[in-house]
């Protein structure tokens, strides 16, 4: 299973992968770039990471949501390269016979892969370039 | 103490610090993944304020300061992760 994409996310593929006639509902979670942080303006952004060691982390974060929320089907992608505002960067799709399991299982995802999967973001605006987190931080 | 080589992996800022993706250290064997750590805080001034090192990968999978290294092992810091 492959959790990276350098090419833009098709959420449509990913429900299609992951809904069975059994489920009664999907969550679908998106993150986009948005257009500032921390008050300074955002135009773009580059996402880098440490590809085997992501597929490996997500892939951890997966079975972990699986075990639980057993009743779940979970797919997820995360892009990385060049991204402008709008683009999404990542997408997360928890299908469920019930919604409640649904939602519990994409909020699980999302929060876990802010957590500890080495990816990384360096924002660019017109103040310049920065890498988020890093200072004052480590 | 017999030299052992380790390849060490930089990511994000610690590439753009390092100037390069990954380099090939011979080090001594019993050297920590945290000695490194100082040793790289030696070599770049942008990391001598940095006196604790950032999370550790050995071999991709995280792992503690005072991991051992062994030949061949493949070492990269991690600084604050950001994904999603």
């Amino acid at each position: 299973m492959t959790y990276l994409t350098d090419a833009p996310i098709d959420s449509h593929a990913l429900i299609a992968r992951v809904v069975r006639p059994s489920d009664g509902a999907y969550v679908l979670f998106e993150g986009v770039v948005r257009n500032h942080h921390e008050g300074k303006a955002v135009e773009s952004i580059f996402y880098d990471a440490y590809r085997p060691m992501a597929e490996k982390e997500i892939e951890a974060i997966v079975r972990d949501v699986e075990r639980e929320f057993p009743d779940v089907a979970v797919a997820v992608l995360h892009r990385l390269g060049h991204l402008i505002v709008g683009d999404a960067s990542i997408a997360i799709v928890a299908a469920s016979p019930h919604r409640a399991e649904a939602f519990g299982a994409c909020r699980m995802m999302i929060d876990r892969i802010k957590e500890t999967v080495p990816i990384w973001k360096k924002e660019r605006g017109p103040d310049g370039e920065e890498w988020v987190g890093w200072q004052g931080r480590c | 103490m017999r030299p052992m080589k380790v390849r060490l992996l930089f990511f994000a800022v610690l590439r753009d610090i390092a100037g390069t993706d990954a380099a090939e250290w011979s080090l001594d064997e019993g050297t920590t993944a945290s000695d490194v750590w100082q040793r790289l805080r030696g070599a770049y001034a942008q990391l001598s304020d940095y006196t604790q090192p950032p999370m550790i990968a050995v071999n991709e999978s995280y792992a503690g300061p005072e991991t051992v290294l062994r030949e061949g092992d493949e070492l990269a810091f991690i600084p604050p992760v950001a994904g999603g």
